[in-house]
Protein backbone atom coordinates (compact mmCIF):
# COMPACT_ATOMS: atom_id res chain seq x y z
CA UNK A 1 0.00 0.00 0.00
CA UNK A 2 2.58 2.33 0.81
CA UNK A 3 4.63 1.30 -1.99
CA UNK A 4 1.97 2.58 -4.29
CA UNK A 5 1.64 5.82 -2.39
CA UNK A 6 4.84 6.90 -2.87
CA UNK A 7 4.70 5.62 -6.65
CA UNK A 8 2.02 7.88 -7.16
CA UNK A 9 3.52 10.87 -5.28
CA UNK A 10 6.57 10.90 -7.63
CA UNK A 11 4.34 10.73 -10.53
CA UNK A 12 2.78 13.11 -9.16
CA UNK A 13 5.93 15.32 -8.15
CA UNK A 14 7.50 14.61 -11.93
CA UNK A 15 4.40 16.46 -13.15
CA UNK A 16 4.28 19.26 -11.13
CA UNK A 17 7.79 19.82 -11.58
CA UNK A 18 7.39 19.92 -15.45
CA UNK A 19 3.94 22.17 -14.92
CA UNK A 20 6.07 24.51 -12.35
CA UNK A 21 7.05 27.87 -14.36
CA UNK A 22 10.53 27.39 -13.97
CA UNK A 23 13.31 29.14 -15.80
CA UNK A 24 14.57 28.08 -19.01
CA UNK A 25 18.41 27.53 -18.78
CA UNK A 26 19.77 26.57 -22.29
CA UNK A 27 17.88 27.39 -24.84
CA UNK A 28 18.87 25.50 -28.37
CA UNK A 29 17.75 27.07 -31.67
CA UNK A 30 17.65 25.72 -35.18
CA UNK A 31 20.71 23.82 -34.30
CA UNK A 32 22.58 21.86 -36.94
CA UNK A 33 25.74 19.65 -36.54
CA UNK A 34 28.20 18.22 -39.31
CA UNK A 35 30.73 15.25 -38.75
CA UNK A 36 32.53 16.31 -41.83
CA UNK A 37 29.47 16.52 -44.86
CA UNK A 38 27.13 14.40 -43.03
CA UNK A 39 24.05 16.30 -41.34
CA UNK A 40 23.80 14.74 -38.07
CA UNK A 41 21.20 16.78 -36.54
CA UNK A 42 18.48 18.62 -38.04
CA UNK A 43 16.93 21.79 -37.07
CA UNK A 44 16.74 21.10 -33.64
CA UNK A 45 14.99 23.84 -31.25
CA UNK A 46 14.81 23.12 -27.23
CA UNK A 47 14.66 24.26 -23.78
CA UNK A 48 16.08 22.63 -21.04
CA UNK A 49 14.95 24.01 -17.78
CA UNK A 50 16.84 25.01 -14.64
CA UNK A 51 17.75 22.90 -11.87
CA UNK A 52 15.45 19.78 -14.01
CA UNK A 53 16.35 16.28 -15.07
CA UNK A 54 16.00 16.10 -18.90
CA UNK A 55 16.62 12.81 -20.58
CA UNK A 56 17.35 12.63 -24.14
CA UNK A 57 16.64 8.85 -25.34
CA UNK A 58 16.11 7.46 -28.82
CA UNK A 59 17.66 4.52 -31.13
CA UNK A 60 21.65 4.39 -31.29
CA UNK A 61 23.13 6.97 -33.82
CA UNK A 62 19.66 9.12 -33.61
CA UNK A 63 22.30 11.88 -32.46
CA UNK A 64 21.36 12.46 -28.80
CA UNK A 65 25.30 12.11 -27.69
CA UNK A 66 26.09 14.31 -30.68
CA UNK A 67 23.51 16.63 -29.19
CA UNK A 68 24.64 16.56 -25.55
CA UNK A 69 28.29 17.13 -26.82
CA UNK A 70 27.39 20.40 -28.11
CA UNK A 71 26.82 21.97 -24.91
CA UNK A 72 30.33 21.92 -23.91
CA UNK A 73 31.66 22.41 -27.32
CA UNK A 74 33.41 19.16 -26.88
CA UNK A 75 33.03 17.83 -30.34
CA UNK A 76 35.26 21.06 -30.85
CA UNK A 77 38.36 18.77 -30.75
CA UNK A 78 37.84 17.44 -33.80
CA UNK A 79 37.99 19.91 -36.34
CA UNK A 80 36.25 17.94 -39.17
CA UNK A 81 33.16 18.51 -36.88
CA UNK A 82 31.08 21.57 -36.61
CA UNK A 83 27.30 22.91 -35.26
CA UNK A 84 25.43 25.75 -36.63
CA UNK A 85 22.33 27.98 -35.12
CA UNK A 86 22.70 28.86 -31.53
CA UNK A 87 22.68 27.65 -28.01
CA UNK A 88 21.82 30.24 -25.86
CA UNK A 89 22.80 29.22 -21.69
CA UNK A 90 21.71 32.17 -19.86
CA UNK A 91 21.27 33.92 -23.44
CA UNK A 92 24.54 33.78 -24.26
CA UNK A 93 25.32 32.61 -27.13
CA UNK A 94 27.93 29.38 -26.32
CA UNK A 95 28.75 28.34 -30.02
CA UNK A 96 29.85 31.82 -30.53
CA UNK A 97 33.74 32.31 -31.52
CA UNK A 98 34.17 34.62 -29.17
CA UNK A 99 33.22 32.10 -26.01
CA UNK A 100 36.24 30.54 -24.41
CA UNK A 101 36.02 27.21 -24.46
CA UNK A 102 37.58 26.31 -21.46
CA UNK A 103 35.65 28.82 -19.21
CA UNK A 104 32.09 27.30 -20.97
CA UNK A 105 33.41 24.11 -19.88
CA UNK A 106 34.34 24.54 -16.39
CA UNK A 107 30.54 25.89 -16.19
CA UNK A 108 29.53 23.20 -18.21
CA UNK A 109 30.80 19.83 -16.91
CA UNK A 110 30.54 16.40 -18.39
CA UNK A 111 30.85 12.75 -17.26
CA UNK A 112 31.13 10.00 -19.94
CA UNK A 113 30.07 6.56 -20.73
CA UNK A 114 33.09 4.76 -19.36
CA UNK A 115 34.73 6.07 -16.77
CA UNK A 116 37.48 8.09 -16.98
CA UNK A 117 39.98 8.24 -13.41
CA UNK A 118 42.84 10.37 -14.27
CA UNK A 119 46.06 8.18 -13.74
CA UNK A 120 46.49 10.53 -10.17
CA UNK A 121 45.26 10.21 -6.59
CA UNK A 122 42.15 10.30 -5.74
CA UNK A 123 42.85 13.62 -4.01
CA UNK A 124 44.54 14.49 -7.29
CA UNK A 125 41.52 13.48 -9.97
CA UNK A 126 39.14 15.76 -7.85
CA UNK A 127 42.04 18.71 -7.16
CA UNK A 128 42.80 18.58 -10.56
CA UNK A 129 39.46 20.67 -12.04
CA UNK A 130 39.75 23.39 -9.34
CA UNK A 131 43.20 24.01 -9.55
CA UNK A 132 42.43 25.09 -13.22
CA UNK A 133 40.44 28.08 -12.56
CA UNK A 134 41.22 28.93 -8.47
CA UNK A 135 43.93 29.24 -6.48
CA UNK A 136 43.00 28.10 -2.95
CA UNK A 137 45.07 27.26 0.05
CA UNK A 138 45.92 23.77 1.32
CA UNK A 139 42.70 23.92 3.90
CA UNK A 140 40.07 25.49 1.21
CA UNK A 141 41.52 22.58 -0.88
CA UNK A 142 40.67 19.96 1.22
CA UNK A 143 37.52 21.12 2.31
CA UNK A 144 36.47 21.61 -1.46
CA UNK A 145 37.73 17.88 -2.01
CA UNK A 146 35.65 16.60 1.06
CA UNK A 147 32.50 18.29 -0.15
CA UNK A 148 32.60 17.07 -3.54
CA UNK A 149 33.02 13.46 -2.34
CA UNK A 150 30.90 13.51 -0.16
CA UNK A 151 27.87 14.96 -2.48
CA UNK A 152 28.94 12.27 -5.01
CA UNK A 153 28.67 10.05 -2.33
CA UNK A 154 31.86 8.27 -2.49
CA UNK A 155 33.42 9.91 0.91
CA UNK A 156 33.19 7.36 3.27
CA UNK A 157 34.14 4.58 0.69
CA UNK A 158 37.15 6.74 0.31
CA UNK A 159 38.42 9.00 3.45
CA UNK A 160 41.01 6.86 4.40
CA UNK A 161 42.85 6.35 0.72
CA UNK A 162 42.86 9.53 -0.62
CA UNK A 163 46.63 9.62 -1.81
CA UNK A 164 45.82 6.04 -3.93
CA UNK A 165 45.47 6.19 -7.53
CA UNK A 166 41.92 6.68 -8.77
CA UNK A 167 42.28 3.55 -11.12
CA UNK A 168 42.07 1.34 -8.05
CA UNK A 169 38.46 2.51 -7.60
CA UNK A 170 35.86 -0.18 -8.69
CA UNK A 171 33.87 0.84 -12.03
CA UNK A 172 31.01 2.04 -10.02
CA UNK A 173 33.12 3.88 -7.44
CA UNK A 174 35.34 5.69 -10.71
CA UNK A 175 32.14 6.63 -11.74
CA UNK A 176 31.29 8.34 -8.70
CA UNK A 177 34.94 9.93 -8.58
CA UNK A 178 34.28 11.41 -12.14
CA UNK A 179 30.92 12.77 -11.19
CA UNK A 180 32.92 14.17 -8.13
CA UNK A 181 35.69 15.85 -10.14
CA UNK A 182 32.90 17.60 -12.45
CA UNK A 183 30.74 19.51 -9.06
CA UNK A 184 34.24 20.17 -7.37
CA UNK A 185 34.40 22.62 -9.99
CA UNK A 186 30.68 24.28 -8.98
CA UNK A 187 29.31 23.92 -12.53
CA UNK A 188 26.39 24.80 -13.35
CA UNK A 189 24.98 22.02 -15.92
CA UNK A 190 25.96 18.51 -15.64
CA UNK A 191 25.83 16.85 -19.10
CA UNK A 192 25.81 12.68 -18.27
CA UNK A 193 26.59 10.25 -21.84
CA UNK A 194 25.02 7.42 -20.46
CA UNK A 195 27.04 7.61 -16.85
CA UNK A 196 25.50 3.90 -16.20
CA UNK A 197 25.95 1.80 -19.18
CA UNK A 198 29.23 0.08 -18.10
CA UNK A 199 27.98 -0.48 -14.92
CA UNK A 200 26.29 -2.90 -12.85
CA UNK A 201 22.74 -2.67 -11.30
CA UNK A 202 23.55 -1.83 -7.45
CA UNK A 203 26.10 0.66 -8.91
CA UNK A 204 23.66 2.36 -11.50
CA UNK A 205 21.14 2.86 -8.34
CA UNK A 206 23.75 4.50 -6.41
CA UNK A 207 24.61 6.96 -9.59
CA UNK A 208 20.51 7.38 -10.32
CA UNK A 209 20.29 7.99 -6.42
CA UNK A 210 23.01 10.65 -6.74
CA UNK A 211 21.60 12.51 -10.02
CA UNK A 212 18.17 12.81 -7.79
CA UNK A 213 20.40 14.55 -5.23
CA UNK A 214 22.08 16.78 -7.35
CA UNK A 215 19.28 18.14 -9.32
CA UNK A 216 18.73 20.27 -6.23
CA UNK A 217 22.13 22.56 -7.45
CA UNK A 218 22.50 21.12 -11.36
CA UNK A 219 20.76 21.26 -14.37
CA UNK A 220 21.34 17.36 -15.42
CA UNK A 221 20.89 16.56 -19.13
CA UNK A 222 21.32 12.54 -19.59
CA UNK A 223 21.50 10.57 -22.38
CA UNK A 224 20.13 7.14 -21.76
CA UNK A 225 19.40 3.82 -24.01
CA UNK A 226 17.96 2.81 -20.69
CA UNK A 227 14.12 3.75 -20.70
CA UNK A 228 13.10 2.87 -17.42
CA UNK A 229 15.97 5.09 -16.26
CA UNK A 230 14.68 7.66 -18.17
CA UNK A 231 11.27 7.25 -16.51
CA UNK A 232 12.69 6.83 -13.02
CA UNK A 233 15.29 9.78 -12.64
CA UNK A 234 14.14 12.72 -15.40
CA UNK A 235 11.41 15.29 -15.14
CA UNK A 236 11.68 15.85 -18.99
CA UNK A 237 12.31 13.99 -21.69
CA UNK A 238 13.39 14.31 -25.74
CA UNK A 239 12.97 11.66 -27.80
CA UNK A 240 15.15 11.77 -31.05
CA UNK A 241 15.27 10.01 -34.41
CA UNK A 242 17.62 10.41 -37.56
CA UNK A 243 18.87 13.66 -36.03
CA UNK A 244 15.77 14.87 -35.41
CA UNK A 245 13.28 15.88 -32.16
CA UNK A 246 10.19 13.93 -32.51
CA UNK A 247 8.74 14.97 -29.27
CA UNK A 248 9.84 16.71 -25.91
CA UNK A 249 7.67 17.15 -22.96
CA UNK A 250 7.42 16.61 -18.89
CA UNK A 251 8.86 12.49 -18.62
CA UNK A 252 5.48 11.78 -16.96
CA UNK A 253 3.60 12.57 -20.53
CA UNK A 254 5.77 11.53 -22.57
CA UNK A 255 5.76 7.97 -21.00
CA UNK A 256 2.16 7.78 -20.15
CA UNK A 257 0.28 9.68 -23.10
CA UNK A 258 3.25 10.79 -25.88
CA UNK A 259 1.88 12.60 -28.55
CA UNK A 260 3.39 10.91 -31.71
CA UNK A 261 3.19 7.07 -32.87
CA UNK A 262 7.11 7.32 -33.03
CA UNK A 263 7.52 7.68 -29.52
CA UNK A 264 5.01 5.75 -28.60
CA UNK A 265 6.41 2.77 -31.05
CA UNK A 266 10.01 3.38 -29.32
CA UNK A 267 9.13 3.71 -25.88
CA UNK A 268 6.80 0.55 -25.61
CA UNK A 269 9.94 -1.43 -27.46
CA UNK A 270 8.44 -1.67 -31.04
CA UNK A 271 11.72 -0.43 -32.75
CA UNK A 272 15.12 0.88 -31.35
CA UNK B 1 27.99 -36.27 -24.85
CA UNK B 2 25.30 -38.09 -26.92
CA UNK B 3 24.17 -35.58 -29.33
CA UNK B 4 28.12 -35.13 -29.69
CA UNK B 5 28.90 -38.73 -30.53
CA UNK B 6 25.96 -39.19 -33.05
CA UNK B 7 27.23 -36.16 -34.49
CA UNK B 8 30.44 -37.95 -35.16
CA UNK B 9 29.41 -41.21 -35.95
CA UNK B 10 27.00 -39.40 -38.66
CA UNK B 11 30.48 -37.25 -39.87
CA UNK B 12 31.82 -40.70 -40.55
CA UNK B 13 29.25 -40.89 -42.53
CA UNK B 14 29.73 -38.34 -44.54
CA UNK B 15 32.25 -38.58 -48.28
CA UNK B 16 36.03 -40.21 -47.76
CA UNK B 17 37.68 -37.17 -48.39
CA UNK B 18 36.86 -36.22 -44.99
CA UNK B 19 39.89 -38.01 -43.67
CA UNK B 20 42.06 -36.95 -46.25
CA UNK B 21 41.54 -33.17 -45.74
CA UNK B 22 41.81 -33.76 -42.40
CA UNK B 23 45.18 -35.33 -42.54
CA UNK B 24 46.50 -33.28 -44.72
CA UNK B 25 45.62 -30.17 -42.86
CA UNK B 26 47.38 -31.82 -39.60
CA UNK B 27 50.57 -32.78 -41.33
CA UNK B 28 50.86 -28.73 -42.47
CA UNK B 29 49.75 -28.29 -39.19
CA UNK B 30 52.69 -30.18 -37.50
CA UNK B 31 54.98 -29.44 -40.28
CA UNK B 32 54.42 -25.55 -39.49
CA UNK B 33 55.27 -26.08 -36.00
CA UNK B 34 58.20 -28.09 -36.53
CA UNK B 35 60.19 -25.55 -38.64
CA UNK B 36 59.37 -22.51 -36.31
CA UNK B 37 60.63 -24.00 -33.22
CA UNK B 38 63.64 -25.26 -35.57
CA UNK B 39 64.46 -21.45 -36.50
CA UNK B 40 64.20 -20.38 -33.62
CA UNK B 41 66.09 -22.78 -31.91
CA UNK B 42 68.77 -21.77 -34.92
CA UNK B 43 68.32 -18.24 -33.14
CA UNK B 44 68.39 -18.97 -29.96
CA UNK B 45 71.20 -21.46 -30.05
CA UNK B 46 73.40 -18.40 -32.51
CA UNK B 47 72.81 -15.94 -29.03
CA UNK B 48 73.54 -18.54 -26.64
CA UNK B 49 76.76 -18.74 -28.03
CA UNK B 50 77.98 -15.99 -28.38
CA UNK B 51 77.19 -14.73 -24.67
CA UNK B 52 79.05 -18.34 -23.85
CA UNK B 53 81.69 -17.31 -25.02
CA UNK B 54 81.68 -13.81 -24.41
CA UNK B 55 81.08 -15.14 -20.50
CA UNK B 56 84.21 -17.31 -20.35
CA UNK B 57 86.31 -15.11 -22.28
CA UNK B 58 85.15 -11.83 -20.95
CA UNK B 59 85.46 -13.31 -17.09
CA UNK B 60 89.14 -14.39 -18.06
CA UNK B 61 89.93 -11.11 -18.68
CA UNK B 62 88.32 -9.47 -15.80
CA UNK B 63 90.50 -8.28 -12.95
CA UNK B 64 90.38 -5.08 -10.50
CA UNK B 65 92.88 -3.48 -12.67
CA UNK B 66 90.37 -3.24 -15.22
CA UNK B 67 88.26 -1.13 -13.74
CA UNK B 68 91.32 1.16 -11.88
CA UNK B 69 93.85 1.49 -14.56
CA UNK B 70 94.09 3.43 -18.09
CA UNK B 71 94.63 1.42 -21.08
CA UNK B 72 98.01 0.00 -22.02
CA UNK B 73 100.01 1.67 -24.46
CA UNK B 74 101.89 -1.04 -26.99
CA UNK B 75 103.92 -3.32 -25.78
CA UNK B 76 103.23 -2.58 -22.03
CA UNK B 77 102.48 -5.24 -19.68
CA UNK B 78 98.95 -5.13 -17.85
CA UNK B 79 96.59 -2.19 -17.69
CA UNK B 80 92.72 -1.26 -17.50
CA UNK B 81 90.01 0.52 -19.40
CA UNK B 82 89.00 2.29 -16.62
CA UNK B 83 89.52 5.40 -18.71
CA UNK B 84 87.30 3.73 -21.88
CA UNK B 85 84.15 2.68 -19.06
CA UNK B 86 84.12 6.74 -18.13
CA UNK B 87 84.24 7.94 -21.33
CA UNK B 88 81.77 5.85 -22.66
CA UNK B 89 80.00 6.76 -19.44
CA UNK B 90 80.13 10.26 -20.49
CA UNK B 91 79.25 10.23 -24.08
CA UNK B 92 76.10 8.40 -23.47
CA UNK B 93 74.89 10.54 -20.80
CA UNK B 94 75.51 13.75 -22.95
CA UNK B 95 74.15 11.64 -26.14
CA UNK B 96 71.09 10.87 -24.15
CA UNK B 97 70.52 14.65 -22.45
CA UNK B 98 70.46 16.29 -25.56
CA UNK B 99 68.54 13.43 -27.47
CA UNK B 100 65.81 13.22 -25.04
CA UNK B 101 63.93 16.03 -24.63
CA UNK B 102 64.18 16.19 -28.86
CA UNK B 103 62.32 12.61 -28.78
CA UNK B 104 59.70 13.27 -26.60
CA UNK B 105 58.69 16.87 -27.91
CA UNK B 106 59.05 15.47 -31.81
CA UNK B 107 57.15 12.52 -30.82
CA UNK B 108 54.21 14.77 -28.28
CA UNK B 109 53.99 16.39 -31.53
CA UNK B 110 53.29 13.67 -33.32
CA UNK B 111 50.65 12.18 -31.45
CA UNK B 112 49.04 14.77 -29.68
CA UNK B 113 49.19 18.23 -32.09
CA UNK B 114 50.00 16.52 -35.46
CA UNK B 115 47.06 13.95 -35.31
CA UNK B 116 46.05 13.38 -39.39
CA UNK B 117 48.32 16.31 -40.36
CA UNK B 118 50.62 15.90 -43.75
CA UNK B 119 53.50 17.43 -41.88
CA UNK B 120 53.27 15.05 -39.13
CA UNK B 121 53.21 12.25 -41.89
CA UNK B 122 56.24 13.53 -43.41
CA UNK B 123 58.01 13.77 -40.13
CA UNK B 124 57.02 10.19 -39.18
CA UNK B 125 58.64 8.86 -42.54
CA UNK B 126 61.29 10.66 -42.14
CA UNK B 127 61.90 9.18 -38.56
CA UNK B 128 61.52 5.93 -39.64
CA UNK B 129 64.41 6.31 -42.29
CA UNK B 130 66.38 7.87 -39.60
CA UNK B 131 65.24 4.87 -36.96
CA UNK B 132 67.27 2.37 -40.07
CA UNK B 133 70.30 4.98 -41.38
CA UNK B 134 73.45 3.10 -40.89
CA UNK B 135 75.20 4.63 -38.23
CA UNK B 136 78.49 5.22 -39.94
CA UNK B 137 76.66 7.55 -42.13
CA UNK B 138 75.42 9.33 -38.89
CA UNK B 139 79.17 9.88 -37.56
CA UNK B 140 80.21 10.94 -41.37
CA UNK B 141 77.51 13.73 -40.70
CA UNK B 142 78.88 14.65 -37.56
CA UNK B 143 82.32 15.08 -39.00
CA UNK B 144 80.92 17.37 -41.36
CA UNK B 145 78.81 19.25 -39.05
CA UNK B 146 81.24 19.54 -35.69
CA UNK B 147 84.61 18.32 -35.95
CA UNK B 148 85.86 19.24 -39.09
CA UNK B 149 84.81 23.10 -37.57
CA UNK B 150 85.99 22.94 -34.67
CA UNK B 151 89.37 21.26 -35.57
CA UNK B 152 89.30 18.42 -34.01
CA UNK B 153 87.60 15.80 -32.33
CA UNK B 154 85.77 15.53 -29.27
CA UNK B 155 83.36 14.48 -26.59
CA UNK B 156 80.84 17.15 -27.91
CA UNK B 157 80.92 15.80 -31.06
CA UNK B 158 80.67 11.97 -29.90
CA UNK B 159 77.82 13.34 -27.82
CA UNK B 160 76.04 14.77 -30.72
CA UNK B 161 76.35 11.63 -33.03
CA UNK B 162 75.01 9.08 -30.40
CA UNK B 163 72.17 11.83 -29.77
CA UNK B 164 71.19 11.25 -33.02
CA UNK B 165 70.67 7.47 -33.39
CA UNK B 166 68.95 8.12 -29.71
CA UNK B 167 66.27 10.74 -30.93
CA UNK B 168 65.00 8.51 -33.66
CA UNK B 169 64.21 5.86 -31.22
CA UNK B 170 62.87 7.82 -28.74
CA UNK B 171 60.49 9.70 -30.59
CA UNK B 172 58.98 6.09 -31.86
CA UNK B 173 58.51 5.06 -28.63
CA UNK B 174 57.18 8.00 -27.31
CA UNK B 175 54.32 8.40 -29.99
CA UNK B 176 53.41 4.93 -29.81
CA UNK B 177 53.05 5.20 -26.06
CA UNK B 178 51.20 8.23 -26.22
CA UNK B 179 49.01 6.91 -28.49
CA UNK B 180 47.85 4.26 -26.20
CA UNK B 181 46.45 6.48 -23.87
CA UNK B 182 42.52 6.37 -24.32
CA UNK B 183 41.20 9.66 -25.85
CA UNK B 184 38.62 9.68 -23.68
CA UNK B 185 41.38 10.37 -20.94
CA UNK B 186 41.92 13.86 -23.44
CA UNK B 187 38.15 14.29 -23.46
CA UNK B 188 37.55 14.10 -19.92
CA UNK B 189 40.58 16.49 -19.38
CA UNK B 190 38.99 19.03 -21.73
CA UNK B 191 36.07 19.09 -20.69
CA UNK B 192 37.07 20.16 -17.62
CA UNK B 193 38.07 23.52 -19.24
CA UNK B 194 41.54 22.16 -19.51
CA UNK B 195 43.61 23.91 -21.83
CA UNK B 196 45.46 21.36 -24.55
CA UNK B 197 48.99 21.44 -22.80
CA UNK B 198 47.85 20.53 -19.61
CA UNK B 199 46.12 17.77 -20.59
CA UNK B 200 49.30 16.82 -22.50
CA UNK B 201 51.60 17.26 -19.55
CA UNK B 202 49.09 16.60 -16.64
CA UNK B 203 47.54 13.80 -18.49
CA UNK B 204 48.89 12.02 -21.17
CA UNK B 205 52.23 12.60 -20.23
CA UNK B 206 51.86 10.80 -17.10
CA UNK B 207 49.61 8.21 -18.37
CA UNK B 208 52.39 7.42 -20.80
CA UNK B 209 54.97 7.91 -18.31
CA UNK B 210 56.11 4.52 -18.06
CA UNK B 211 56.61 3.84 -21.59
CA UNK B 212 58.24 6.80 -22.44
CA UNK B 213 60.77 6.26 -19.80
CA UNK B 214 61.64 2.83 -21.19
CA UNK B 215 61.54 4.15 -24.35
CA UNK B 216 64.67 6.61 -23.35
CA UNK B 217 66.30 3.70 -21.41
CA UNK B 218 66.28 1.11 -24.24
CA UNK B 219 67.73 4.04 -26.51
CA UNK B 220 70.45 4.49 -23.95
CA UNK B 221 71.03 0.83 -24.55
CA UNK B 222 71.42 1.38 -27.89
CA UNK B 223 73.90 3.91 -27.96
CA UNK B 224 75.60 2.40 -25.14
CA UNK B 225 77.39 0.59 -27.64
CA UNK B 226 77.22 2.15 -30.87
CA UNK B 227 81.13 2.04 -32.30
CA UNK B 228 80.86 3.45 -35.98
CA UNK B 229 79.09 7.31 -34.93
CA UNK B 230 82.27 7.49 -32.81
CA UNK B 231 84.86 6.64 -35.07
CA UNK B 232 84.36 9.79 -37.06
CA UNK B 233 83.20 12.24 -34.08
CA UNK B 234 85.10 11.25 -30.60
CA UNK B 235 87.43 8.98 -31.77
CA UNK B 236 89.43 7.42 -28.79
CA UNK B 237 92.27 7.57 -26.87
CA UNK B 238 94.48 5.86 -24.07
CA UNK B 239 93.92 9.01 -21.56
CA UNK B 240 91.63 10.35 -19.29
CA UNK B 241 88.74 12.72 -21.17
CA UNK B 242 90.10 16.25 -20.87
CA UNK B 243 87.70 18.50 -18.65
CA UNK B 244 86.43 20.17 -21.85
CA UNK B 245 85.85 17.04 -23.55
CA UNK B 246 88.03 18.27 -26.53
CA UNK B 247 90.29 16.08 -28.40
CA UNK B 248 89.62 12.37 -28.73
CA UNK B 249 87.51 10.50 -25.95
CA UNK B 250 88.39 7.11 -24.49
CA UNK B 251 85.31 4.91 -25.15
CA UNK B 252 84.69 0.99 -24.47
CA UNK B 253 83.43 0.52 -28.19
CA UNK B 254 86.30 2.25 -30.31
CA UNK B 255 88.46 0.14 -27.54
CA UNK B 256 86.90 -2.90 -28.17
CA UNK B 257 87.39 -1.76 -32.13
CA UNK B 258 91.35 -1.53 -31.45
CA UNK B 259 91.87 -3.98 -29.15
CA UNK B 260 90.21 -6.91 -30.59
CA UNK B 261 92.31 -7.14 -33.85
CA UNK B 262 96.09 -6.24 -31.87
CA UNK B 263 98.83 -8.37 -31.25
CA UNK B 264 99.37 -8.03 -27.90
CA UNK B 265 97.32 -10.81 -25.21
CA UNK B 266 96.85 -8.27 -22.63
CA UNK B 267 95.18 -5.60 -25.22
CA UNK B 268 92.80 -8.80 -26.58
CA UNK B 269 91.69 -9.59 -22.75
CA UNK B 270 90.69 -6.31 -21.81
CA UNK B 271 88.92 -5.82 -25.18
CA UNK B 272 86.94 -9.02 -23.67
CA UNK B 273 86.83 -7.70 -20.63
CA UNK B 274 84.97 -4.73 -22.03
CA UNK B 275 82.30 -6.29 -24.41
CA UNK B 276 81.55 -7.86 -21.37
CA UNK B 277 80.93 -4.87 -19.62
CA UNK B 278 78.92 -3.07 -22.10
CA UNK B 279 76.69 -6.03 -22.51
CA UNK B 280 75.89 -6.64 -18.88
CA UNK B 281 75.09 -3.05 -18.92
CA UNK B 282 72.86 -3.47 -21.95
CA UNK B 283 71.24 -6.03 -20.24
CA UNK B 284 70.67 -4.67 -16.81
CA UNK B 285 69.03 -1.16 -18.78
CA UNK B 286 66.48 -3.74 -20.58
CA UNK B 287 66.00 -5.48 -17.36
CA UNK B 288 65.13 -2.60 -15.70
CA UNK B 289 62.81 -1.29 -18.34
CA UNK B 290 61.16 -4.11 -18.43
CA UNK B 291 60.49 -4.08 -14.76
CA UNK B 292 59.15 -0.63 -15.19
CA UNK B 293 56.31 -1.46 -17.78
CA UNK B 294 55.39 -4.46 -16.05
CA UNK B 295 55.33 -2.25 -12.46
CA UNK B 296 52.60 -0.19 -15.09
CA UNK B 297 50.97 -2.77 -16.21
CA UNK B 298 49.97 -3.86 -12.68
CA UNK B 299 48.44 -0.73 -10.94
Amino acid sequence: MSTIAVDTSSAIGNAAAADADVPVRIAVKNLEFYYGDFRSLKNISLDFYDRQVTALIGPSGCGKSTLLRTFNRIYSLYPEQRAEGQILLDSQNILSPSIDVNELRARVGMVFQKPTPFPMSIYDNIAFGIRLYERLAKSELDGRVEEALRKAALWDEVKDKLRQSGMGLSGGQQQRLCIARTIAQRPEVILLDEPTSALDPISTGKIEELIEQLRSEFTIVIVTHNMQQAARISQFTAFMYLGELVEFGPTTRMFMNPSKKQTQDYITGRFG
Amino acid sequence: MDTVAAYNHSGAATPPSWGRVRRSRYVADRALKIICTLFTALGAFALGWILLMLLVEGIGGLSPAVFTETTPGPGTEGGGIANAIVGSLILTVLGILVATPIGVLAGTYLAEYGKGSKLAAVIRFVNDILLAAPSILIGLFVYMLMVEPMGGYSGWAGGVALAIIAVPVIVRSTEDMLRLVPGSLREAGAALGAPMSTVIVKISWKAARAGMVTGVILATARIAGETAPLLFTALNNSFWFSPNLMGGVSNLPVTIYQFALAPYQNWRELAWAGALIITLSILALSIVARLLLKKDQVR
